[in-house]
């Protein structure tokens, strides 16, 4: 096990599409132990993908646990995931192990049907809401060469102030 | 005061508002050797605003000095100060607070008296006069840092309810992935 170097904003490879996972062998096995230790080793990520470690496959891990108040669907490891339905939209506070000290909001769905392999390459479908959604919407975006940051608003436009007087 | 004076000024621009100003005036800084930090530009009653942060490669006089011919051809008034602190400073806010009423004098007032009473740092707040002129609604966003619960905030805040003003107070999640 290894804790990887984190690729930060601006290294142009955070913008690189990553390629789907196509065996699910030890060695996919290896390097996501290692990217949950690099997870772990950062300052309270609860997701992280593997572009984010200059290795540029579809791999994401995502792990709530630690928010019982959150609905969530505790640690996960998805390989290919795929949204496949989003609905309802709300602004968050977002930041990013690639982007250090800065956080800017983001307008995510609340609502999504994501569907993904696990590590030995077993389908699911899941139904996600809320804060993990967004960590999703988040993760998946650096799969396909996407920040945060690309997708910041200002801090005046505000969803619900339109919510209320429509 | 934690800080002592840095490298930094703090330049503020008001002004009627019209498209360029920034570009002209970044452009006077850039070509005096500035370094420009973080800053808040902001329409507020159709006028122009700005703060910015300027690290000084030259004395301040200097920087004054080129940025009169542009100011006084674009109507500014400009100040530049000095600043302690720096860049990388950032507070994370965990508590929103939205309020929203009929427009009248003492709002901010009353509601930030209460988070001050709490012990609550206000590290954003935007406020703004919207609905129609004959019946104009204040809406008020702060984000800011409390030790305390959410529930012992909106508590402390149920007086605003008797004086016409709605507060809705929620957790800022900040999401780090």
């Amino acid at each position: 096990m290894a804790i990887l170097d984190i690729l930060k904003l601006p290294d142009p490879r955070l913008k690189q599409v990553s390629e789907p996972v196509d065996s699910f062998d030890q060695s996919l096995r290896d390097f996501i132990a290692d990217l949950e230790e690099t997870r772990l080793a950062g300052p309270g990520a609860v997701g992280i993908a593997a572009p984010q470690v200059a290795h540029f496959r579809r791999i994401v891990i995502l792990d709530l646990s630690s928010r019982p108040k959150t609905p969530n669907h505790g640690h996960l490891v998805l390989i290919n995931p795929e949204i496949t339905h989003w609905e309802g939209f709300a602004m968050g506070r977002e930041g990013c192990l690639s982007v250090p000290d800065y956080t800017g909001n983001v307008i995510r769905a609340t609502q999504i049907r994501l569907k993904a392999q696990d590590a030995d390459g077993v389908e699911h479908q899941y139904e996600m809401e809320g804060f993990e959604a967004r960590a999703v919407q988040h993760e998946l975006d650096h799969l396909d060469g996407l920040l945060f940051v690309d997708r910041v608003v200002s801090r005046r436009t505000d969803l619900h102030r339109r919510k209320v007087y429509k | 005061m934690t800080d002592t004076l840095s490298d930094w000024n703090l330049l503020t621009l008001v002004g009627a508002d019209r498209p360029g100003i920034v570009s002209r005036v970044t452009r006077v800084l850039y070509e005096c050797g500035c370094n420009l930090g973080e800053a808040s530009m902001i329409r507020l009653g159709g006028n122009f605003t700005i703060m910015l942060m300027v690290s000084d490669a030259r004395p301040e006089t200097e920087i004054l000095d080129a940025l009169a011919p542009v100011a006084e051809e674009l109507g500014l008034r400009l100040h530049l100060d000095p600043l302690s602190g720096g860049l990388h400073q950032h507070l994370m806010p965990n508590v929103q607070v939205r309020v929203t009423g009929a427009d009248r004098a003492g709002i901010v007032a009353d509601v930030t008296e209460i988070l001050a009473e709490q012990g609550f740092n206000i590290l954003e707040l935007e406020s703004d006069v919207a609905g129609e002129r004959e019946r104009p609604v204040y809406i008020m966003n702060i984000q800011g840092y409390s030790d305390r619960t959410i529930e012992a905030l909106a508590d402390a805040l149920v007086p605003m309810a008797a004086r016409g003003v709605s507060v809705d107070v929620s957790p800022v999640d900040v999401l780090i992935g």
